[in-house]
């Protein structure tokens, strides 16, 4: 038993199904109503969305300004698909949709990463940035999508399950992801792309894999917003979301999955808090995002993970204080 | 054939304006690497600026124009030391970050000063209101003062970079900023210069687009800043003739597709054509070829 606790993947399991399960007796008696549930939900999608850019951004070095376009093309797959099908479909619907509005993101990812991708840096990051505006644009246009107006009386499927599988699963695809050789690759693209090259990781392809999963994921989101939320419309994925979710990511650290879902849930918390200085808010978050890049450009967790090491290492450090003073 | 001289015309004065904006951004990420996500706040605030001379104070056009150079350059020169340079030698995401985040705090602090509501600039009267027809095509004044004006400045501007003592700095800081700090130049004088001078242009087209087109608003700079900001590109970045020739090239096609195609795609257009220059030629028109070395 004592050596079964200690293989890591046996404690992760422990601490989801622990979440899992505390989430679910608050709903159950009532300590957490509607409000703190919307909240929760906003939380996960940007862990999801947050990861997913972590993976492109952080792990891979390629700067996605544009990250919001996958997702509404998720939400707009994941909408209008549950609204065609009959009502007879029940969660069955649901889930076809996640599935292909997942796969529609992950495909328009695969089209747009692989011309792209060939660009370095600020060149890629105002190319990812035109093409979500040119996918909003286009949304905005189309009949099927409502135009501006955008769609509503989307059906509600999403509960705690469903997105703690969803959240859940995307995390450890994520994380697993990067603990392969497909992952180490990755890093060494963002380390060295040159050197990558030199030593025979076909840069190319790991970063257009890279960019698939990350829209894939980024299009599960989109598809758990519509189905939460009833209301999508083009204005909601524009530039300022893109923006959101790399700020989560850059104040998590970039290269940092934990750091990413503490920022998601820090961010969650702060903005219910500023709820009622709503005129400032957008001001002191910019404000934030300039302090931030100065004095601590490297996020909350730099490019380390939360682990029992750190935290042993963390409470050493204190400890070790404590005796010289 | 009129109805297409007409929107050339159009075109022009239009693109007039992208060029202008596009200076600032190709100078300022010609010499330290930076996309200045702001710039295009900085052109909103020209046009704040210059509003509430117009309106408030009741100064006359030039004047304003004036007001609003200085007070875009002062900001523009305050951005900089207080956000940019701390962040000179860290990476360049993080810098790009901070640009945006300057451009959210301008944008939304002028929201929450002036409110998000639109503005309208008061009428121009007298000179600069007036309409004259060539053949069947009508120019206004506006539209000659605006073309001419950024024509006058693309000039002035390549003076200084070619000719003056300071423009030769801004060259040496561009090539190798360490080098140049070497042979004594000052590169930390030098970068604010450049953004006092793109600031200041900035300033001057804010001040024309809201006596152009009339109405103002806090989010007014995002679209044009990024479509200047494609032009800077489509021209080849740190190029002065390159923003020119992307400003005007950018300008036309916007006109082109609303003339005579869906006017609601002019954006998904301009993008596309971005997107398009990227991949075919990523150093855009006159851009220089910068080799790569391990």
């Amino acid at each position: 038993m004592k050596e079964l606790v200690k293989k890591p993947v046996l404690r992760k399991g422990v601490g989801l199904v622990a979440v899992f399960i505390i989430v679910q007796l608050l709903l159950m008696t009532g300590v957490m109503n509607d409000y703190y549930f919307a909240t929760l939900v906003t939380i996960c999608i940007n862990i999801i969305l947050a990861s997913s850019l972590n993976l492109i951004t952080g792990f891979t070095g390629q700067l996605s300004l544009g990250h919001a376009g996958f997702m509404s093309i998720g939400a707009y797959t994941c909408a209008i698909f549950m609204m065609h099908v009959p009502p007879g479909w029940g969660v069955g619907a649901f889930l076809a949709g996640v599935l292909l509005g997942a796969v529609a993101a992950g495909v328009v990812g695969l089209l747009v990463g692989l011309p792209t991708l060939r660009l370095r840096g600020d060149y890629l990051a105002i190319a990812t940035l035109g093409l979500s505006e040119i996918i909003r644009i286009i949304m905005v246009n189309l009949d099927i999508t409502n135009g501006a107006a955008g769609l509503s009386g989307i059906p509600r499927f999403v509960n705690w399950i469903w997105l703690f599988v969803f959240t859940a699963g995307v995390v450890l695809l994520i994380a697993n992801f990067i603990n392969s050789t497909h992952g180490r690759a990755c890093k060494a693209v963002r380390e060295d792309e040159i050197a990558a090259d030199t030593m025979g990781v076909n840069t190319t392809r790991y970063k257009v894999i890279a960019f698939i999963v990350g829209a894939f994921s980024a299009g599960i989101a989109g598809a758990l917003y519509a189905s939460y939320f009833y209301v999508i419309k083009p204005d909601l994925f524009g530039f300022l979301k893109s923006v959101d979710i790399l700020v989560i990511v850059v104040l998590g650290g970039l290269g940092s999955l934990s750091g990413s879902i503490l920022a998601a849930i820090l961010l969650a918390v702060m903005s219910s808090l500023l709820q009622s200085f709503a005129e400032i808010r957008m001001v002191l978050y910019a404000v934030m995002l300039v302090a931030i890049m100065i004095f601590r450009p490297q996020g909350l967790m730099g490019s380390k993970e939360v682990s029992l090491a750190l935290l042993k290492k963390f409470g050493k450090n204190l400890t070790f204080k404590k005796k010289r003073v | 054939m009129d109805q297409f001289m007409q929107q050339v015309i159009n075109g022009l004065s239009l693109g007039s304006i992208y060029a202008l904006i596009a200076l600032g951004y190709t100078m300022v990420y010609g010499i330290i690497n930076l996309i200045n996500f702001a710039h295009c706040d900085i052109y909103m605030i020209g046009a704040y600026v210059g509003y509430f001379c117009l309106t408030v104070f009741k100064l006359d056009f030039v004047t304003t124009v004036l007001v609003a150079m200085a007070a875009c350059t002062v900001l523009g020169v305050t951005i900089e030391k207080v956000a940019y340079k701390p962040l000179r030698n860290s990476s360049r995401i993080t810098a790009l970050i901070t640009a945006i985040g300057v451009s959210l705090f301008l944008e939304y602090g002028m929201m929450f000063l002036v409110g998000p509501n639109v503005r309208t600039y008061p009428e121009i009267t007298g000179l600069l209101a007036e309409k004259f027809n060539i053949g069947s095509v009508i120019v206004s004044t506006q539209q000659v003062i605006i073309v001419g004006i950024s024509l006058l400045l693309m000039v002035l501007l390549q003076f200084i970079v070619k000719k003056t003592r300071i423009g030769k700095g801004m060259r040496a800081v561009t090539l190798d900023a360490d080098a140049a700090r070497l042979m004594g130049i000052n590169v930390d004088s030098t970068i604010s210069f450049t953004f006092v001078l793109g600031s200041a242009f900035a300033g001057i087209a804010g001040v024309l687009v809201g006596v152009y087109y009339n109405s103002i608003n806090p989010l007014m700079g995002y679209l044009p800043g990024l479509k200047a900001f494609i032009a800077a590109v489509f021209g080849g970045i740190g190029s002065i003739p390159g923003a020119m020739i992307g400003g005007y090239t950018i300008g036309m096609v916007e006109v082109m597709v609303s003339g005579y195609a869906n006017s609601m795609y002019k954006d998904a257009v301009v993008f596309a054509i971005l997107i398009l220059i990227l991949i075919v030629r990523p150093t855009g028109l006159l851009g220089r070829n910068v080799r790569e070395k391990v």
